[in-house]
């Protein structure tokens, strides 16, 4: 049932496919704002520099929270692409969150403090919605394994809808992007700060750089089984999204977190129940 | 051998009881404590270790004399009640017990003598899972009681010591609980059931100061009402002639036995604190910690689940049992929502509680059997996190006089041992891949496949976002260090902290062991009822056992991260402001500031007020419902 394989060439891999997204992304994102924008390879020359800075801390402990966030949020994945549990994963997910929440309190400082509230208020904003998602999935091919999601022969894009636009609204504000990017954002805009990663530097957050790398591909990995019939209509699909992301993320200006929370909620809400109701209905649970 | 173990079991606390009750304030009324307590924590196990592969067993104890006994105990806690309600002037208190004991009354004369018993007492997997929560968490609460309340006296002289009858109720409480999940014959549940409240509304007015008194006669009324509802199951069980044995009614199925259900749902209901009766809970709070630590964890709240989990088959299916599980989703997400508002510790637990309550009930309402075993290891889970929490709140109140959220920054260095204690107690009550997550995971998958199951899914994922909102900032609370602050841990007796490390290994133990559990207790009791069971799959609990064994690992990198070897230490960012070690800072206009952490409470979105109007405008009209059902014939038919 679990390809225990896969699970581990994600560990290995997706840090190399997440950095080029996020390359390709600040490239994509330079073009819409008129600007020729950093070379593909970007983030890895950030990221490298990252580890070679001083090594400095404010608590001790902070390093300690920030590795447990990198590894459950690479074993989360590799669960993932091993083909494991969707409840499973979302619920490792929720715990990688979790210590960097904790990691950005330890510090004891304001703005670290407000980016973890908001980062608590972005989970509790999301986590219906990914729930909702594996809900949706097993209710559509009647397995919460991953492995057997993605075998299902059709297009459960078609089948799911409404919880794919529910999924594409909460998606915003998992890849920390405009207006939902409340808790930290990858543009220099941010009011509070750095939020969470305001006292995280030198290899602490470049750590916290490589964790949002493996989420990213576990992100697109779970727009991947909308669209997993088909391959090529699935890297289509993954792109497009993407893209449709960064074009919300040049185009809207920051929510508050309240709008942020309401406005999510409705609509995982609207969306799946007018989804789900028909498997109920419909008998085919 | 089963018959003197369940009787010891029973009548060993009530002996305790009555040690407690003649010795005085000496040593050797703590050694009987101490030693009582072992001995029911081992009769506990030791059934368990006897039992735990004959399946459900029937006993046979002779009706009488005992149920003479019974009766006359039941007159004695009336006039009790009767007496008191008057003393105090209450005149609800007063018309809910003559109503009540003038049913049981009549049921006693007109009909009990004609309905025959098979077995009065029982014992199954479910029993033993309930003895053990009972006879091992329950003991260590009264043991940790012994110094907590001698502290507690020093720390409140205005309040009478009469800690004789305190250690005399806690045990009458723990002995009355074994009644209740071994008692077969339906009279005899509802002795012990009526014990419990007396004994919860007892402990509850403790203090006799004017709020305690007030709540525990809020406690009372409820759990009262909730009686009656208990009693006219009896009586109906009188009028028709259905059986009076809890697995023989059982058996008969909807047809014979959901008004009973129903009617002992509603009693359930009404112990374990759902909405609309979960303020009685929420007023407990101003007993001493350990009556909280026992109310919430293994016994009263319990018994009320314990009630609707054993009529779940009769309930599943049918249109009062959805009632009960809408009921309980609702509690489960509105108390969740609650949670988030609150900075008073015991009362964010005390909301805790009550959802957690809310998904047991649930489930027990939907009665499938994937919803039972979830059921039940959501009870095991609940039992064992929210002891520990309680004593802990009670530990820390005791050293840093306040038991508010926000008093407990900077507890990881004020009181490591404890602090650390507590985030045990948190993640084991909401993360992976603790217990608690683990059954919600359970009941999740339940509710999907029950029919109309997407309501039930809705609040599940939407209260576990906010669950996780509430126990994470607390959480995040403990482990933040505004200044350097000494370590005052060596104040705290050695008994507490004892009983605390206790209760961690057995949550940490708990969670390592939860396949063994669910397969040599659950699973067997599941299957015995229907036929089926349900598991989570063996790689599924590979996994958890590995992050479990990762989370553990994980801290021994603190020996690396932790001496701050190789790095350079740096101040807090503060916008480029002089700041003093001491965090003081000039802020606008040159006046002096001292750096202060706040929480988000969130109350214009959760207010509790707003919440717990809609919620008890919502479960009032589902309880309503529900009864009108069984109320008005043929509307069933």
């Amino acid at each position: 049932m679990i390809a225990w394989l896969y699970g581990i060439a994600f560990v290995i891999l997706a840090p190399l496919l997440g950095g080029l997204v996020a390359g390709i992304d600040r490239r994509v994102t330079a073009r819409m704002q008129g600007r020729v924008g950093p070379p593909i390879l970007q983030s890895f020359y950030d990221v490298g520099k990252l580890f070679e800075k001083e090594r400095a801390y404010v608590r001790a402990s902070q390093n300690f929270y920030i590795l447990g966030y990198l590894i459950f949020i690479a074993f989360s994945g590799a669960l993932f692409f091993a083909g494991g549990d969707l409840l499973l994963v979302i619920f490792a997910l929720t715990l990688s969150h979790i210590f960097l929440v904790i990691g950005a309190y330890s510090v004891t400082s304001p703005y670290a403090l407000i980016g973890a509230e908001r980062e608590l208020i972005q989970l509790m904003a999301v986590e219906p919605m990914i729930i909702l998602v594996s809900v949706g999935f097993y209710l559509a091919s009647g397995s919460f394994y991953v492995s057997e999601i993605a075998a299902y022969g059709g297009p459960l894009i078609l089948l799911l809808p409404g919880v794919f636009i529910g999924f594409f609204y909460a998606l915003t504000m998992k890849l920390r992007k405009s207006p939902f990017d409340i808790a930290t954002c990858h543009h220099a805009h941010q009011e509070i700060v750095k939020g969470v990663t305001t006292e995280f530097s030198g290899s602490t957050l470049g750590m916290v750089e490589i964790a949002h790398w493996y989420e990213a591909v576990l992100l697109i990995g779970i727009t991947w089984l909308f669209f997993a019939w088909n391959p090529l209509v699935a890297v289509v699909a993954v792109a497009l999204v993407y893209l449709a992301e960064i074009f919300i993320d040049n185009t809207t200006a920051r929510a508050k977190w309240g709008f942020a929370l309401g406005s999510i909620w409705l609509v995982t809400l609207v969306s799946t129940v007018a989804n789900l109701a028909v498997f109920y209905i419909g008998g085919m649970a | 051998m089963s018959l003197e173990l369940l009787l010891f079991l029973i009548l060993f606390p009530l002996l305790t009881a009555v040690l407690c009750l003649v010795l005085p304030d000496h040593p050797i009324r703590r050694w009987v404590i101490r030693v009582s307590g072992v001995l029911i924590g081992a009769g506990a196990v030791y059934l368990l270790v006897t039992s735990y592969d004959s399946g459900m067993r029937l006993i046979d104890v002779p009706h009488e004399p005992v149920g003479m006994i019974m009766q006359v105990i039941v007159l004695a806690i009336a006039l009790l009640v009767l007496y008191l309600g008057v003393r105090y002037r209450k005149p609800l208190a007063v018309g809910l017990i003559l109503v009540q004991t003038a049913l049981v009354q009549y049921f006693e004369f007109q009909y009990a003598p004609g309905l025959a018993m098979e077995a009065n007492l029982f014992v199954d997997e479910f029993s033993i899972i309930m003895a053990l929560i009972i006879g091992v968490i329950g003991s260590l609460i009264c043991i940790y009681a012994i110094s907590y309340m001698r502290c507690y006296h020093e720390h409140h002289p205005e309040i009478e010591d009469r800690r004789r009858s305190f250690f005399f109720i806690m045990f009458v409480f723990l002995s009355a609980m074994f009644g209740i999940v071994f008692s077969n014959n339906l009279l005899w549940f509802f002795f012990f059931w009526e014990v419990t409240t007396l004994a919860s509304f007892l402990l509850i007015g403790y203090t006799r100061t004017e709020e305690a008194t007030n709540n525990a006669f809020l406690a009372l009324h409820m759990n009262l009402l909730g009686g009656i509802g208990f009693a006219l199951a009896l009586l109906y069980i009188g009028v028709t002639g259905a059986p009076l044995g809890l697995d023989r009614l059982v058996e008969g199925g909807a047809a014979v036995a959901l008004v009973p259900a129903v009617l002992i749902a509603f009693a359930g209901l009404t112990k374990s604190a759902q909405l609309p009766f979960s303020s009685w809970l929420l007023g407990a709070m101003v007993a001493p910690t350990p009556v909280s630590a026992l109310l919430h964890s293994s016994t009263m709240v319990k018994a009320g689940v314990y009630a609707i989990i054993k009529f779940a088959p009769v309930l599943s299916g049918t249109v009062p049992g959805l009632m009960v599980a809408l009921v309980g989703g609702t509690t489960f997400f509105l108390a969740s929502a609650m949670a988030i508002t609150q900075s008073n510790a015991k009362r964010m637990l005390a909301y805790s509680t009550i959802a957690n309550l809310g998904l047991v009930v649930a489930c027990g309402g939907i009665g499938t059997y994937e919803a039972v075993w979830a059921a039940i290891l959501l009870i095991v889970f609940h039992a064992v996190a929210k002891s520990l929490l309680f004593l802990s709140v009670g530990t820390v109140e005791h050293q840093i006089h306040s038991r508010d959220i926000e008093d407990m920054d900077g507890l990881i260095v004020k009181m490591p041992r404890v602090a650390a204690m507590i985030l045990i107690g948190i993640t084991g009550m909401f993360l992976a891949p603790f217990g608690m997550l683990i059954s919600k995971w359970a009941s999740l998958r339940a509710f999907i496949d029950a029919p109309g199951g997407l309501v039930f899914v809705l609040l599940i994922a939407f209260g576990s976002g906010v669950t996780l909102f509430f126990w994470a900032k607390w959480l995040g609370r403990l482990i933040t260090r505004p200044l350097d602050e000494e370590n005052i841990e060596g104040r705290v007796k050695t008994e507490e902290i004892s009983v605390l490390f206790a209760l961690s290994a057995l949550v940490i133990g708990v969670c390592l062991l939860f396949p063994r559990i669910a397969h040599s207790l659950v699973e067997p009791y599941v299957l015995s009822i229907y036929g089926m069971v349900t598991q989570l799959g063996q790689d599924n609990e590979i996994i958890m056992i590995l992050m479990l064994a990762m989370i553990l690992v994980l801290p021994l990198t603190m020996l690396y991260f932790g001496n701050g070897r190789d790095r350079r230490k740096l101040d807090v960012y503060m916008s480029g402001r002089a700041t003093t070690p001491d965090m003081h800072f000039k802020g606008s206009a040159g006046i002096d500031r001292q750096l202060s952490l706040h929480n988000y409470y969130l109350e214009g979105y959760f207010g509790e007020g707003k919440l717990m109007r809609i919620g008890v405008a919502v479960s009032v009209l589902l309880v309503l419902t529900m009864l009108e059902l069984i109320v008005v014939p043929g509307v069933l038919a």
